[in-house]
């Protein structure tokens, strides 16, 4: 892996999307994102899977912009984030982990405020905004205030606003995170919705097992800020098993299990209690 | 950070900057708040307090001293546009609360990543300070109209006494964006605020002459915005009034504290996320 994506580096092909080369990232002593190497084509659903504290936000707030390498860059929907934020900003669509919509403010008022940012022309804001309404299925709430809607329709409106300007590549940090499942599923609907029907490129962070299964293409899966592996859902686990789950492989990369809230168990330590009272 | 590509990048885009994308994005911003403020008017009404207590109690009583040189005009009349003065303070300077809960909340983060111009984000919020502003001009001016305070009431000067608040806001409420960014967090943040506005209120020439002062103090009043605040105000506002320093010249040190502090914000708002 480490050896295709340092050739993948000299050659920056037609339809990537992102393309990190040691994107890395320190707050003080503590290097958050390590040198960090991905490749997402074009249309795919990539995730970067791995448990509280291991880099995900961070990697995404610096591939948004919001945030300066410390060392290394990427390249996103064809431009240098170090280099010309600006294009990027242009291209891309954000849903921060926090729910982020504007509680005061209708969620048609929200999707305007977006548009004009994004310096949509007056002549197109309407049609915009009535399509990523209809798309995340919002037509009838659009008129209410967002503080009254539930976990899931808050996400499906940011979802709408971050799809507002058609972005080539849509970052999503814990897009389901606090959501019940049937609110989880629709988001994954619409997130393949938006690949199918705009051929968005899509990088969401989870923490998730089965998201990551359900949802990606391919997965990286980061372990204190490195990228321990990386493959399509499937390779991963054959690599491992027959019966393998995204779990063993986390497990058997890391040597560490992501237990339910996200946080670490240490597959060892596990295993030698159990020997212990075995 | 560390290598020089990547202090360039605070340059930003080869992008040619238009200023009709600049002015419509911050009115952007400044319309969705001024949308909230007009849902949720409370707040304005709790900030009329204040300016009441001031005008009523400390304003009353103290007129019968007569001990304060206030030249032609009543005491009532001299604190009056002091106490405007500073209740634009005292309503923008906690403007950087509202900064950090909305941070807290994402909302930053999403204005961030927007291509917007991090300028206009900057002149965007300022602007609805402004409008909080105005509200409380206008009920200073009716508490002073029931009060039968003095009051000038030619529209020109009462233009002049909007924009100035206007002005003010943006000064004061820029200032309160740029504290934020650097602490961060709201405790920190109300610390500061606390220590901050009483200060700034009194090393000023509200509720009496620059005259009345120390030479010490008049340091910090003299580099004070709120004193040249006060002084427009105090030109426009009051029948028989008049500025100590000259609009036109109350006007440039204004406009240049205020075209400093959007420079310092625009550069340190991006780093509230960090
Ligand atoms: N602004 C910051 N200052 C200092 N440390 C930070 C900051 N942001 C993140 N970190 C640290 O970097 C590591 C990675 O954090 P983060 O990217 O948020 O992880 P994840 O999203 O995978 O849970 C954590 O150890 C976190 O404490
Ligand atoms: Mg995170």
């Amino acid at each position: 892996m480490e050896n295709q994506s340092q050739d993948n580096k000299s050659s920056f092909a037609e339809d990537t999307a992102i393309q990190t080369m040691n994107l890395t990232r320190e707050f003080g002593q503590q290097t958050a994102v390590d040198r960090i190497n991905i490749n997402v084509r074009q249309g795919q659903i990539f995730g970067l899977l791995g448990p509280n504290g291991a880099g995900k936000s961070t990697t995404i707030k610096m591939l948004t912009t919001l945030l300066d390498p410390t060392s290394g860059t990427a390249i996103v929907a064809g431009f240098d984030i170090v280099d010309e934020p600006a294009q990027v900003r242009r291209r891309i669509g954000y849903v921060p982990q926090m729910l982020s919509a504007d509680g005061a403010l209708t969620g048609r008022e929200n999707l305007m405020l977006s548009a004009k940012l994004y310096r949509m022309p007056g002549s197109e804001r309407a049609a915009r905004i009535d399509e990523a309404l209809k798309f995340m299925g919002l037509e009838n709430s659009a008129k209410k205030l967002v503080k009254t809607y539930s976990g899931g329709m808050i996400r499906r409106l940011e979802l709408a606003q971050a799809m507002l300007h058609h972005p080539v590549v849509l970052f999503l940090d814990e897009p389901t995170i606090g959501l019940d499942p049937v609110a989880r599923r629709i988001v994954w609907d619409r997130l393949l919705d938006l690949r199918r029907d705009y051929n968005m490129t899509v990088l969401i962070t989870t923490h998730d097992m089965e998201e990551a299964d359900q949802l990606c293409d391919e997965l990286a899966i980061l372990h204190e800020g490195r990228v321990a592996t990386i493959g399509k859902p499937a390779e991963l686990k054959a690599a491992i098993g027959p019966t393998a789950t995204l779990d063993d492989v986390f497990a058997q990369c890391c040597g560490v299990m992501i237990t339910e809230g996200g946080n670490y168990r240490d597959v060892r330590q596990t295993r030698s209690t159990v020997s212990r009272l075995g | 950070m560390t290598s020089g590509k990547h202090e360039a990048r605070s340059a930003g885009s080869a992008d040619s900057f238009s200023l009709v994308d600049f002015a419509r994005q911050s009115i952007a911003i400044g319309e969705s708040e001024l949308k909230k403020l007009l849902r949720d008017p409370t707040e304005l009404f709790s900030r009329a307090v204040q300016p009441i207590l001031w005008l009523v109690i400390f304003g009353q009583v103290f007129s019968r001293v007569r001990g304060i040189p206030t030249g032609n005009i009543s005491y009532l009349a001299f604190m009056c546009p002091g106490i405007l003065a500073q209740s634009v303070l005292f309503s923008a300077i906690f403007y950087g609360i509202a900064v950090i809960w909305e941070r807290d909340l994402g909302i930053v983060h999403k204005l961030l990543v927007s291509p917007a111009y991090r300028g206009a984000l900057v002149f965007g919020k300022a602007i609805s300070a402004g409008f909080r502003g105005l509200i409380q001009a206008l009920i200073i001016y009716v508490i002073a109209f029931l009060m039968r305070i003095e009051i000038s009431l030619s529209p020109h000067t009462i233009l002049g006494v909007l924009l100035a608040v206007m002005l003010g806001s943006a000064i004061f409420s820029t200032f309160s964006l740029i504290i934020a960014c650097i602490v961060k967090t709201r405790e920190r943040f109300m610390g500061i605020g606390q220590v901050l506005t009483m200060p700034l209120f009194f090393a000023s020439n509200a509720i009496y002459p620059l005259e009345l002062m120390p030479k010490w103090l008049l340091i910090f009043a003299r580099i004070n915005p709120l004193t040249y605040l006060v002084d427009i105000l105090r030109g426009l506002m009051i029948q028989g009034g008049h500025s100590a320093y000259g609009f036109m010249f109350d006007v440039v040190i204004l406009g240049s504290i205020y075209a400093f502090l959007v420079v310092i914000a625009s550069k340190l708002y991006p780093t509230l996320i960090q």
